[in-house]
């Protein structure tokens, strides 16, 4: 069955259009990429699907409930997560605080209880302390929980966006070029990971990505935009023999 | 170390307190300690809406109006207890800044301010035109029931307030709005609810030290809630670092004391008073405290609280 439906999806800015009808289907535990030159819609598409930006027109439905009109964090509280193509992680706390940040719909202390300090309260801050440092340990960012955010290098913030949007509990997770300025043992070991990471948090993966080499080896199925268009979609050898996907990324042949 | 600064302190506020109770302290004095610690509320709570969430709000006075009169109100013609003036006072103002927060938090940074600072404005001129508040003249005849040791009471319980949201799961996500709003709504805060709570809540103290200033000063008029009062505070604000509560006690008692002690240079009070503030700005844009707490700073490993999961590096 289909975790998510995205039917004939339109964005208009002004007088520029977007997306023109897009339609993507994702199914339970898949990884799929979505592909395309720059300016095609891809990441117009995530901002869609997590409500940062209000569709024109169409449909999109996670596990058949229309998400439409819904806020970013009513869209994270039904499962969907990201990570941000520009790194957006809170600079200037702690590394462990970003991550507890993103354990927030699953808090259940009331304000006032927090206030007052009562029992329940406490017992849920070591709950969630213990919770964080487990995530972090897996990523191998334990030995810089104390540092700022902004003070991570490059690798290690890309791996704790990651490690924020786990945090939220997602079934579906958007990666926004995750092996964006990365060398190619890095990319090699992300694509390790994202493999890992669908299995250990039995998760459906959608990544946006310029780097060929990643897209062909991790994905399973393909999305390819162009102009606000899906101009090609299938398995990583159909789409790399497919001419109008050559034609976008290489121009038109000379005859 | 910690130990030996914390008893220090303790130490120190048992002292003043003792003495407060002797009567070593004349009426001036006494005076200016309690607006100490009216400021310091002040001070706590523009903290919460302008450090810790980062809605830069600059209509803080209006909030303390609106409890101020509330409050005096209440005690004049009604006779309410004392205490429950305080929590009208409070209620209040606390609802004028849900009211009020609605509409304007959706506007960011400038505009935020400008919208602030113009209801901020509004509030002290409709206090000046109706009649039930005595218009330009005035509310006289207060009961003086705001002593050195309400004040301080009611400081410590703000404080504690203020300190224990900030360091808890609903604190860290006005902290996340600060930082990022499209990163912090992404990880599931409504950020639009956070920001109201913290406007309605920062307002709700503010209205709180506005009854407690009521009842020490014993009369009220609109021209003690002007723009210049909210300027003051935000002053002492910036002074202790926005994000500071450590920074907002430091700079409230500071700026409190400093112009009584001007007072000696007569004509040249407020031009001292201007240049040093220059200077501490120049040489401290981020404040005294920066971001940092006490706590921080002692490297005081408290329960799951902010000393231990920030940066520790001083700078």
């Amino acid at each position: 069955m289909a975790i998510l439906e995205i039917k004939s999806l339109t964005k208009v800015f002004g007088g520029l259009t977007a997306l023109s009808g897009v339609n993507i289907e994702v199914g339970e535990g898949e990884l799929i990429g979505l592909i395309g030159p720059n300016g095609a819609g891809k990441t117009t598409v995530f901002n869609l699907l997590t409500g940062i930006y209000a569709a024109t027109s169409g449909e999109i439905l996670l596990n058949g409930r229309p998400l439409n009109g819904l806020k970013p964090y009513q869209i994270t509280r039904r499962g969907i997560a990201r990570t941000f193509q520009n790194i957006r992680l809170f600079n200037e706390l702690s590394v462990l605080d970003n991550v507890r940040i993103a354990y927030h719909r699953h808090v259940k202390s009331s304000m006032l209880a927090s206030v007052l300090r009562l029992p329940g309260f406490s017992r849920e801050e070591r709950e969630l302390k213990a919770k964080a440092l487990e995530l972090l340990e897996i990523f191998h960012l334990t030995g810089r929980k104390d540092q700022l955010a902004r003070n991570l290098s490059y690798g290690e913030q890309r791996r704790l966006e990651i490690v924020r949007a786990l945090a939220t509990g997602p079934q579906l997770l958007l990666l926004d070029e995750p092996a964006a300025g990365m060398n190619p043992q890095e990319t090699n070991e992300l694509v390790q990971l994202v493999r890992w990471l669908r299995e250990r948090f039995g998760l459906t993966i959608i990544l946006i990505e310029h780097d060929m080499g990643l897209v062909m080896q991790l994905c399973e199925r393909i999305y390819v935009l162009d102009y606000g268009l899906v101009i090609a979609e299938g398995a990583p050898e159909t789409i790399k023999r497919d001419p109008r996907v050559i034609q976008a990324y290489l121009g038109e042949e000379a005859s | 170390m910690a130990l030996v600064l914390i008893l220090a302190g303790v130490g120190l506020l048992t002292a003043l307190n003792i003495g407060v109770a002797l009567g070593r302290f004349d009426q001036y004095l006494l005076g200016v300690m309690t607006m100490a610690a009216i400021n310091v509320i002040l001070t706590a709570s523009l903290n919460l809406i302008n450090g810790f969430t980062g809605q830069f709000s600059i209509g803080h006075a209006g909030f303390m109006a609106i409890g101020a009169y509330t409050a005096a109100m209440l005690s004049l013609f009604a006779h309410w207890p004392f205490w429950l003036v305080l929590l009208a006072g409070a209620a209040a103002a606390g609802a004028a800044g849900l009211l009020i927060g609605l509409p304007t938090l959706r506007l960011r940074g400038d505009y935020l301010a400008i919208a602030t600072l113009g209801f901020g404005e509004i509030i002290r001129v409709v206090i000046l035109n109706i009649p039930v508040t005595g218009g330009p003249r005035g509310l006289p005849g207060i009961p003086n029931l705001t002593n050195f040791f309400v004040a301080e009471g009611v400081m410590v319980v703000t404080l504690v307030f203020i300190y224990n949201l900030v360091n808890s799961s609903h604190g860290r996500a006005f902290l996340a709005v600060r930082e990022d709003e499209i990163a912090a709504e992404t990880m599931g805060i409504n950020t639009t609810a956070y920001k109201v709570i913290a406007f309605s809540i920062g307002a709700g103290f503010a209205g709180l030290a506005g009854s407690l200033f009521a009842h020490h000063l014993m009369f009220i008029n609109p021209a003690s809630f002007s723009f210049m009062k909210s300027i003051e505070i935000l002053v002492m604000l910036v002074l202790g670092g926005l994000g500071s509560l450590t920074g907002s006690v430091v700079a409230a008692v500071g700026l409190t004391f400093l112009p009584e002690y001007l007072r000696q240079f007569s004509d040249y009070r407020m031009v001292l008073y201007s240049a040093l503030l220059i200077v501490m700005m120049l040489t401290r844009p981020q404040g005294l405290f920066g971001k940092k707490e006490l706590t921080d700073l002692l490297h005081f490993e408290g329960r799951g609280g902010l000393g231990h999961s920030r940066d520790q590096k001083l700078d």
